[in-house]
């Protein structure tokens, strides 16, 4: 794919000719990714502030309205008041451990951000192995938040190291299981693959949401377990601040901090986003195929809806964080393992008997073949 | 490129697997041993073995070294407690006869020729699936077995401590 | 170099994969650099002092974890090799049809009695 493009980069500028096209294809390549990243943080700065003015609202306060028009520059603010804080590692500190962990949590969580398929030809690296590929970068989150419990040498640190580190690792398991619906239809653990396995039908009616009882209940499943997967209330039990203080980070402080802070947004984003290109169609709206309009606008358009439905997820998760109460650490490990477990289970059962039975083709599609 | 990264790669895996056994603190082995399974995950991409790639760090970096690390936190030994370990005869021992292994294998090596670079999709998840659910089959559901003795065990043993 | 530099393969989606990880890591390490670079430094005992509500801790910090979290862990191990064996199997449902669907409930039936086991020995409690 970036070759195609370096080699059409070629062809339109005729001065690119004399440089070699490994050098084109290699830079736009390093593009890309600055892209992806740039994208990543911006989204995760942004993010903090829409869900303090979420919070705000919700609580019918302002929210930040100081720094900039409705102080949506709180976020950059924050940054630089962050990167200009003193670098602190705590005396008693593992000081190796202590300084690698912030690392794994940020680049496990946004290294994810390269398969997300944002729009019609709009991914970083379309991976064969896709839902595997976020599978594994993401067990970096988990080993990072350990150690940075651990190594604080701080009891309500570690505490909260462990609890995070066991509520993600049981939580893994649905979110592995309600996914694989989506694999199971589209045949493919290829992103792209699956939000184009939901297209036509009206555009809305291919949704793996709509394709059968089962897979309708594998998005919930789905969005609950991600929803503890990313620690966040109701299954915020490992920051708990009105008893651990604020978990495995609680040593942390500036930049050190704000990579465990932008890594969780980052997380939140790239489970909605596997929700979104799962069980919401990725980039299919009614009425109007991406791929059937010229090119450029094409793949804007389909950047924009496959954003909307994403960060419509992740707007979703601050507005259940700031409405439900918190679950206790038994109740949690109840609901992973007595009830999501087995439901995922069985619903796997559900889809893929429904598959064989009716030959893959979903309740829309029957309806569809029934009109002619 | 692609020797230059499997030397890359290699280095890493080989270093990182020294430094499991060297460092005095489990935690930090634990550590390199996740660097050497990415860099072994990596090797395996470099071979268009994309399946195992993505099951060697799901499953080892992602779930066993995880136990580990819970392991290493539960019998949480303090650092100036944790037992020196010296240079003793078996352990030279031991250094020359990794070292003749390591000759040994390289000699193996020789006798055969580079194997070319595999079809892009020999190592992928359809491939190894197909020959997973057809060929092997009573393996993958002997597996099932072994796992279900794994819980039990593990249950058996942690149930009668608590 | 140039030779063996356009013998990469550019088709290779997974370079793309090692570039993004590359620019991450030297990323988040020039902003730790930055911050060091910006940041006062100041030395004080008791702010590099362990954080416990601003008294000194009243036990030591390397606390045994409870087994129940090895318990989990051990759980999550069987569990997620059982989830990741299950996704070459969903790749390739549509051919092995039937035949795949009885193999895969003959697998996963045999994981549900762990589970139950783990369930009626109460290893799925948090007391």
């Amino acid at each position: 794919m970036m070759e195609s493009l370096a080699i059409s980069l070629v062809n339109a500028v005729p001065v690119l000719s004399g440089v070699p096209l490994w050098t084109i294809t290699l830079l736009i390549m390093v593009m890309v990714a600055a892209v992806v990243l740039t994208f990543a943080l911006t989204y995760s700065g942004l993010a903090t502030y829409v869900e303090r003015k979420v919070a705000g609202d919700i609580q019918a306060r302002v929210g930040p309205n100081r720094v900039g028009p409705v102080g949506i520059l709180q976020f950059l603010a924050d940054g630089i008041k962050l990167l200009l804080k003193e670098d602190i590692i705590p005396a008693k500190a593992d000081r190796f451990l202590f300084v690698l962990a912030p690392y794994l949590v940020f680049v496990g969580s946004f290294a994810a951000f390269v398969v997300v398929p944002f729009g019609v030809g709009l991914i970083a690296s379309d991976l064969n192995i896709g839902i595997y590929y976020v599978m594994a970068i993401t067990s970096l989150v988990v080993v990072g938040v350990m150690l940075a419990g651990w190594s604080s040498n701080n009891k309500w640190a570690l505490l909260g190291g462990m609890r995070a580190a066991a509520q993600i690792v049981s939580y893994e398991i649905p979110v592995g299981m309600a996914l694989l619906p989506a694999v199971l239809i589209a045949g493919s653990l290829s992103l792209q693959d699956i939000v184009r396995s939901q297209g036509g039908l009206f555009g809305i009616f291919g949704w793996n949401l709509f394709h059968n009882p089962f897979t309708f209940l594998s998005f919930f499943l789905y969005y609950v377990a991600a929803l503890a997967e990313t620690n966040r209330t109701p299954f915020d039990i490992p920051e708990a601040e009105s008893e651990l203080v604020s978990g495995y980070h609680v040593e942390y402080s500036g930049i050190r901090f704000a990579f465990f802070f932008l890594a969780e947004y980052g997380d939140m984003f790239v489970v909605s986003a596997l929700a979104t290109a799962c069980f919401l169609g990725g980039w299919h709206v009614p009425f109007l195929d991406a791929e059937a309009l010229p090119a450029l606008w094409g793949n804007l358009f389909s950047l924009g809806v496959f954003l909307g439905k994403t960060l419509s997820l992740v707007v979703l998760m601050m507005w259940i964080r700031w409405t439900l109460p918190r679950l206790r650490v038994d109740q949690l490990m109840r609901v992973a393992w007595k009830y999501l477990v087995p439901l995922t289970f069985f619903n796997l059962l559900g889809v893929s008997l429904w598959l064989l039975l009716f030959h893959g083709k979903g309740i829309p599609q029957m309806i569809a073949s029934l009109f002619g | 490129m692609e020797p230059i990264l499997f030397i890359v790669f290699g280095a890493i895996a080989v270093g990182g697997a020294i430094m499991v056994v060297t460092r005095r603190h489990p935690m930090s082995s634990a550590l390199f041993l996740i660097l050497t399974l990415f860099a072994v995950a990596a090797l395996f991409v470099l071979r268009q073995a994309h399946f195992l790639a993505a099951i060697q760090v799901i499953v080892y970096a992602g779930a066993v070294v995880v136990l580990f690390i819970f392991v290493i936190m539960l019998i949480n030994v303090p650092e100036n407690k944790l037992p020196l370990e010296r240079l003793t005869g078996f352990r030279f021992l031991g250094i020359m006869v990794a070292g003749l292994f390591i000759l040994e294998a390289a000699l193996v090596a020789r006798r055969f020729a580079t194997p070319g670079t595999p079809t892009a999709d020999s190592g992928s998840v359809e491939a190894v699936g197909r020959a997973l659910f057809t060929d092997y089959l009573l393996a993958f559901e002997v597996t099932s077995v072994l796992l279900l003795a794994a819980v039990i065990g593990a249950i058996a043993l942690a149930k009668k401590r608590i | 170099m140039a030779n063996l530099v356009s013998s990469i393969q550019f088709a290779d989606p997974y370079f793309s994969v090692l570039l993004l990880l590359i620019i991450a890591v030297g990323m988040s390490v020039g902003f730790v650099f930055l911050s060091q670079a910006l940041g006062p430094r100041k030395y004080d005992r008791i702010k590099y002092s362990v954080y416990e509500c601003g008294v000194d801790p009243f036990t030591s910090a390397s606390v045994r974890v409870s087994v129940k979290f090895y318990l989990v862990a051990l759980l999550f191990l069987l569990f997620d090799l059982e989830t990741a064996f299950l996704y070459p199997w969903a790749v390739l449902f549509r051919d092995l049809g039937l035949f795949g669907f009885i193999e895969m409930t003959i697998f996963v039936g045999i994981l549900l009695v762990g589970l139950v086991y783990a369930w009626k020995k109460g290893a799925l409690d948090w007391q």
